[in-house]
């Protein structure tokens, strides 16, 4: 400023002037601070309008208890075999960071068997059994042990959760193969997708590509037979409404949620889709 | 001796560092600053000479190194699986430690209002680490979003220079008053509000995860900085910085400030990222020989590069004695 190269000013308005400046600054920091906590509470947005509602990781907490706790990390994204865990961005507002899987593009398929991804979470955002005092909605808990099919044989075959990450429903019954008679051949989400999958007949441990692993069958049962949990869905007749008895995939109350169904159907878009956070008879 | 702690923390929490009492100056201090009065210096003389005796970035480069190294060792550990450090800044595991950033955990526990002991373990962890060595010194030696800041500061000081653009001051108190506000907000909310704009989570994880949009926020952040307020998200901003900075209060390591050394060039506080720390080598402020710099020192070294004579080093304290 030039006024700082000025001759000797009254004593008195030197002072007015460091005031006057004292004041501007008080100004902008009153000004920043509401800018700052504005922005910050824009977070609010997607959240109150459950902007998309997300599947959580195995074992996750309710909802409002998982945006609390989790302190976005992403432990649980390095260690699941599949990389099913994403985490959301700030379009998600508060959820940013939050890890979420996207069936459709790639399910959790338990090929870790231990769910390893609640054992690295260091807030417990993810658990295998929630704390008394927190909260679980009806239908979330599944009413006997999980039975994982890789470990069918095992002296100890269930999985360590109890509860699902949400529900499979048949969205598009006239979209369904099986329901419509057809089988299946080929790759079952075209030679590009990049899901992974875990075969127990080809590797008890290890994922491989879905392109990878082609199929053949008479009448399509992917997602019947490409389950990881025991009893979680079958094939049943199904008598529609105009009398003809159909092959219907039928969800049933052991299942977790997992995905596994949702990413396999090879319809577009999928027939067959997990609901997120739904619970057993909701 | 307690009141040198009590000083350095009300100035970090935006008091104006305090002219000292004339009761309060030693005799040797005294001393030296009588000496001092009747030097005759030749300022730009002193300039020049500053510029021949400046390190030219030791402890910068060692500090960039080290800054770049622990952002990438969280990158490779995850892209090529090596799994040394596991996570991202707001929570780790080195080698199978647990590492939780302090300010995330506390918002993460007054949200969820529940503490699990692997959230505890890892908190105490880095509590000790950040006591040893300083805890601000997380800011300029670990922060990513430092890295960025610190060259935006850069060319933010050169547009200054140059008289494109001016700079604008906040209060530093407003950082104290976005603590509380945050903290609030966590215990009100049940929301990590402050997780969601925090430049540092967000940098880390794009840096692990890949980017997104969040780096969108950042952009406008340094944006911000480079063209209206110098270093304003680090100084006026971050509960980060301010938690780190209590944590070290009572380091053992800490810039330490020689009276009889000083030519009271000033460059020390023209590089300084919190000058306000560095009132002290102003001429006739100093009330002891040799004192340490407070606690809202980033110990980011670049004071100790840019003095030519000595003035300022790094200390460990109790090391002085024995040595």
């Amino acid at each position: 400023m030039t006024t700082d190269k000025k001759p000797a000013v009254p004593g008195n308005r030197v002072v007015n002037k460091r005031k006057l400046e004292e004041r501007r600054r008080f100004l902008r920091s009153i000004i920043l601070g509401a800018a700052v906590l504005g922005i910050s509470t824009l977070g609010y947005i997607p959240v109150a309008s459950a902007w998309r509602v997300r599947m959580r990781p195995p074992g996750a907490l309710e909802e409002s208890d998982f945006l609390s706790s989790c302190i976005k990390c992403g432990q649980c994204v390095q260690v699941c075999p599949v990389q099913a865990i994403k985490l959301d961005d700030i379009d998600h507002g508060f959820g940013v960071g939050l890890p979420y899987i996207d069936s459709r593009s790639q399910a959790c398929d338990f090929s870790c068997d231990a769910v390893q991804c609640i054992l690295a979470c260091p807030t417990g955002s993810l658990v295998y059994k929630k704390p008394v005092f927190m909260p679980t909605r009806n239908g979330m808990r599944v009413a006997n042990p999980p039975i994982l099919l890789a470990k069918e044989k095992d002296p100890e075959p269930t999985l360590n959760i109890r509860e699902r990450t949400g529900l499979a429903r048949l969205a598009r019954p006239d979209a369904c193969l099986a329901v419509q008679g057809k089988g299946f051949k080929g790759q079952a989400r075209g030679a590009d997708f990049k899901g992974r999958m875990r075969f127990i007949e080809v590797d008890r441990w290890k994922p491989i590509p879905l392109r990878d692993h082609p199929f053949d069958l008479q009448l399509c049962d992917l997602c019947v037979r490409t389950c990881p949990i025991k009893g979680a869905i079958s094939l049943q007749p199904v008598v529609d409404k105009d009398g003809n008895t159909r092959m219907t995939p039928t969800v049933h109350e052991p299942c977790l949620g997992c995905g596994v169904c949702e990413m396999i159907c090879p319809v577009e878009s999928a027939a067959i889709v997990v609901d997120a956070r739904k619970g057993w008879g909701a | 001796m307690a009141n040198k702690y009590w000083e350095s923390v009300r100035v970090m929490l935006g008091g104006a560092p305090r002219k000292s009492q004339p009761g309060e100056y030693t005799e040797e201090a005294k001393t030296i600053h009588f000496y001092k009065k009747s030097e005759k210096l030749d300022f730009d003389a002193l300039r020049i000479e500053a510029h021949e005796h400046q390190k030219k970035g030791v402890w910068l480069r060692r500090r960039w190194i080290t800054l770049l190294v622990i952002n990438l060792l969280f990158t490779v550990s995850f892209w090529l699986d090596i799994q040394i450090l596991e996570g991202a800044l707001t929570a780790s595991r080195f080698l199978g430690f647990h590492l939780i950033d302090l300010n995330s955990a506390l918002q993460v526990m007054l949200a969820h209002k529940h503490i699990i002991v692997n959230l505890f373990i890892g908190t105490g962890t880095v509590f000790v680490l950040w006591l040893l060595v300083g805890g601000r010194t997380f800011c300029s030696w670990a922060c990513p979003y430092h890295f960025l800041a610190e060259n935006a500061e850069r060319l933010h000081v050169y547009l200054v220079q140059k008289k494109k653009i001016s700079d604008h001051t906040f209060h530093r108190g407003v950082r104290t008053v976005f603590w509380v506000l945050f903290a609030l907000m966590a215990i009100i909310t049940g929301y990590t509000v402050f997780e969601t704009i925090s430049p540092v989570g967000i940098l880390s994880r794009a840096l692990i995860y890949g980017p997104g949009l969040a780096l969108g926020w950042v952009v406008l952040l340094l944006l911000f900085e480079v063209f209206y307020s110098r270093r304003a998200w680090c100084r006026y901003v971050c509960p980060i910085g301010l938690t780190y900075g209590m944590v070290g209060v009572f380091s053992p390591l800490h810039v330490t400030y020689k009276l009889a050394n000083c030519h009271h060039e000033g460059e020390c506080k023209k590089v300084c990222e919190v000058p306000h720390v560095l009132d002290c080598v102003i001429k006739g402020r100093a009330p002891t020989a040799q004192l340490d710099i407070g606690a809202d020192c980033t110990r980011c070294g670049m004071c100790i590069d840019v003095c030519p004579s000595g003035a300022l080093t790094f200390e460990i304290k109790g090391l002085r004695r024995i040595m």
